[in-house]
């Protein structure tokens, strides 16, 4: 089973607005580790076409690795909204 | 500005024990959560170890909604291509004190909340605190979605994370080297089979934890817990290990070939994955653990840093359950003396450095140290296997005895100056 098969076991209450903000000058220019791309449970990180990193959001199970991981503060992480987000109906 | 007399942040074990403890004595507390109810945003491994907690509200362990009773503990060194398993199942565990049921976060906050509002407790959920607000350095209440509450005292039992507590500097922002990720499956299995697998009788559970390869040699381990009619199946990394791991592999490969081993998969045959999970552990001890009080608040559970990662005991919600407890104890009083500043509410500090929480902490400050050594998931395993599987071997010519199978492979593998210090660091867990 992929992982975004697992995924899509969870109840996910999306929000437009992604709860990770990402500054990407800073993945561009002084990070050289990109760690966020394999410590994420979910897969989410993926630098795409145009070599941004971004993140998919709407998967997140919230654990805060990522925010963790980072060596260079480049992620702006707040839980998500009240109502939104995963929730977990087994835990 | 709206007032009520104790205010908590976060509606997870550690929030709800406190509210449960304060509302029965009829205190005005308001439980803030942010998912859509009481576990919503909680995962376990897991298991609930309830004898440090049985006398905490002992009226409600009777009728809690938990899933097994842990009889059978297993504990497995993993090689590439080969396993060792110690299985301890003892009377004890089954009949008298020591007790630890597994259990499922969803179903036991949800009802530890339910059990809150019984008392007369206010617990509001889909609503996120915003910020801790302060006057000075005291905390006077929080923001959320706009609205400003006050509170004579702030219970902070936000999780792992702990981003409001850090936004409001009452503790350092959390660092990979001191937290785990755990992710794990919750693949449901008829409890008839989960019985048959794993030599149970009903209501009867088991405990794995799994050592070495199934982490690639990383700080971190697996996990398998049998619930009721489901199994929980999961891998521990150290984040930081994790993160500076050259071969970057990603965690969440590491439960699926976890899962594809030949010793494992058959464990799983005719199950189905229902949830796919991860959450964040504390895993910096003791040292890490911050200022628990202040003026006008308490810091409670995984947000005080209150967890402990003893490799074969994993703690956390026994401790989160107990700090509330003492945490409720501590705001009554703090309201009896009409004072909660410092002065009272240090009380709680002074509480769980009595309590078997900090007493425990305590005991294990070296643990996060020798948990750093690498050899503990790869030579060590290793060279259990190896031991083991040369034991059992027979072969075409005559071997050795046993007892110079064993002399050879401890003195190759486990009698070296390296191994000796080692102990010796040991003799601190």
């Amino acid at each position: 089973m992929n992982i975004e098969a697992k995924l899509g076991l969870d109840v996910f209450k999306i929000d437009e607005e992604s709860h990770i903000k990402i500054d990407n000058e800073v993945c561009s220019t002084v990070c050289t580790t990109k760690s966020c791309q394999w410590v994420c449970p979910a897969n989410l990180y993926e630098i795409d076409d145009q070599g941004n990193n971004t993140v998919n959001h709407e998967g997140c199970l919230e654990c805060g690795t990522c925010l963790m991981a980072c060596d260079h503060d480049a992620l702006e992480w707040s839980y998500p909204q009240g109502g939104f987000g995963v929730q977990y109906r087994l835990g | 500005m709206e007032k009520v007399d104790c205010i908590i942040v976060g509606g997870g074990l550690a929030g709800l024990s406190a509210a449960y403890g304060l509302a029965s004595e009829g205190v005005e507390v308001l439980v803030i959560e942010r998912g859509d109810y009481s576990g919503a945003k909680n995962v376990t491994g897991g298991r609930l170890y309830v004898s440090p907690i049985a006398e905490i509200y002992p009226e409600l362990w009777e009728e809690a909604p938990l899933e097994r009773r842990v009889t059978r503990e297993l504990l497995t060194f993993m090689a590439e291509g080969s396993h060792t398993t110690v299985e301890v199942a003892a009377d004890r565990f089954r009949t008298g004190p020591p007790r630890s049921h597994t259990v499922l976060r969803a179903k036991l906050d949800q009802w530890l909340a339910d059990k809150v509002m019984e008392k007369g407790g206010m617990v509001i959920t889909k609503n996120r605190v915003d910020s801790i607000l302060k006057d000075g350095d005291r905390v006077v209440g929080i923001s959320a979605g706009g609205d400003e509450i006050g509170a004579d005292v702030t219970i902070i039992s936000e999780g792992a994370l702990g981003l409001l507590s850090t936004e409001a500097g009452l503790r350092a922002e959390p660092v990979a080297k001191d937290h785990a990720v755990g992710f794990k499956e919750i693949i449901e299995l008829p409890a008839e089979t989960i019985q048959d697998r794993w030599h149970l009788n009903e209501g009867e559970g088991a405990a794995q934890l799994f050592l070495g390869s199934v982490t690639n040699g990383l700080m971190g381990g697996g996990f398998l817990y049998t619930n009721q009619d489901s199994i929980s199946l999961g891998v521990v990394v150290g984040i930081d290990a994790l993160r500076w791991n050259p071969q970057q592999k990603e965690s969440y490969k590491l439960l699926d070939e976890f899962k594809e081993l030949p010793q494992i998969k058959p464990l799983l045959a005719g199950g189905e994955t229902v949830e796919y999970s991860a959450h964040t552990i504390p895993e910096g001890g003791v040292r890490k653990v911050p200022p628990l009080s202040g003026d006008g608040y308490l810091l409670a559970g995984d947000a005080a840093g209150l967890a402990l990662n003893a490799l074969v005991t994993v703690r956390g919600m026994d401790f989160a359950i107990a700090s509330g407890y003492h945490a409720a104890r501590t705001v009554l009083s703090a309201r009896e003396r009409e004072d909660f500043s410092t002065t009272t509410l240090s009380g709680y500090d002074q509480a769980l450095g009595e309590s078997f929480v900090l007493k425990e902490m305590e005991k294990s400050q070296y643990i996060p140290e020798i948990m750093e050594n690498p050899r503990l998931y790869g030579h060590y395993p290793q060279a259990v296997n190896a031991l083991m599987e040369d034991i059992f071997t027979v072969r075409e010519e005559p071997g050795k005895k046993l007892s110079s199978k064993v002399t050879s492979a401890v003195r190759r593998d486990f009698l070296s100056m390296r191994t000796v210090m080692e102990m010796f660091g040991m003799r601190r867990v």
